[in-house]
């Protein structure tokens, strides 16, 4: 691989832009794709499509030998909305699994960095904070703070966004009540079926840390889920 | 994985010869899916992953000649290929990996 696709790959993912590499694996070189752009027209447009919806490589055959196609895709992203106990946890289970965390509460008592380290913290309304770090579909976005006006918030931002994953802390009793003041905010009961609550896999978590696995191990299973859609191997 | 490009990029930067090695099919159980690298430095220096640990070794030697040669190989191991129980894949996999110099 040459110097200059290395650097085009590395700058495309800190940009959150899609890339597909092609790659002749008899070592004739390298091309580099982006969606929308240059890949129309290429006898292997058809592979280059799937992986970037399959989020998966694949080797295809040409007349000239093998190529391998690979899609570079937005690293994932875990917007944590309440700055609570689990979310301390969530934070670092994230980035385990190569998932990039952000801490998201107004309260600036609990969005500290004593309590967060080096995670990015982003002490504003999820209002503004969301508008700001943006949501995309490599996103997902969990509510903990269990304070209404801060999740109803955040939780009103997401269910128009793109991002594959939406949880929100609470009983069912405490999520009925929250799509009661959703529907409030103008969103149909359908539209709220894609929020997961209770949040995460039911492991029969108890503590801040059990129900931190159990979020990320939802937002992994959603993750992974959308990048089988096309039924690759 | 973007982590190893990342490792591979500084590597650049501090003038060491570095080859990315990249699953590119796997048949079977593989611990590291297709896209998983694994770079190499002239040193045997390694950060990243092809597999569970079964063939790392055997991929860290061949870096060696890839970084002399300047050449890229094909490697292949799995259950049905000789070296590749010297190696130890026995978990049943068998998987492809490309492997070439950063230029």
């Amino acid at each position: 691989m040459r110097r200059e696709t290395l650097d085009k790959l590395l700058k495309a993912r800190a940009a959150r832009r899609a890339l597909v590499l092609v790659t002749r694996l008899d070592g004739g070189g390298e091309e580099i794709f982006a969606p929308g752009g240059g890949g129309t027209g290429h006898p292997h447009s058809g592979e280059i499509t799937a992986c970037l919806r399959t989020g998966r490589g694949k080797i295809a055959e040409t007349g000239a030998g093998e190529i391998f196609v690979q899609p570079f895709l937005p690293a994932p992203r875990l917007m944590i909305v309440g700055a609570t106990h689990i979310a301390q946890v969530l934070v670092r289970l994230a980035r385990e699994v190569a998932i990039e965390p952000f801490v998201i509460d107004p309260r600036t008592a609990f969005a500290t960095p004593e309590r967060f380290g080096d995670a990015a913290i982003v002490p504003k309304w999820p209002g503004e904070a969301l508008a700001k770090l943006g949501l995309d579909a490599r996103c997902a976005l969990v509510c903990l703070a269990h304070v209404p006006d801060i999740d109803d918030e955040a939780l009103s931002v997401a269910l128009e966004s793109d991002c594959f994953y939406l949880g929100a802390l609470g009983s069912k009793r405490s999520h009925e009540k929250r799509v009661g003041r959703l529907k409030e905010r103008g969103f149909g009961e359908e539209e709220c079926r894609v929020i997961h609550a209770p949040v995460g896999l039911d492991i029969g978590s108890v503590t801040p840390n059990e129900i931190a696995l159990s979020i990320v191990a939802e937002v992994v299973s959603a993750l992974r889920a959308g990048d089988q859609a096309d039924g690759a191997s | 994985m973007s982590a190893a490009l990342l490792t591979a990029r500084a590597w650049l930067d501090e003038g060491r010869k570095v080859v990315l090695a990249t699953v590119v099919e796997t048949w079977g159980s593989s611990p590291v899916p297709v896209g998983g690298h694994l770079v190499i430095d002239d040193k045997g220096d390694f950060s990243g992953s092809v597999s569970g640990g079964c063939v790392e070794a055997e991929v860290i030697a061949r870096a060696q000649d890839i970084i002399a040669s300047g050449k890229p190989e094909l490697l292949e191991f799995g259950v049905d290929n000789e070296t590749a129980w010297g190696v130890g894949l026995a978990c049943g996999g068998r998987i492809r990996v490309f492997a070439e110099k950063l230029e």
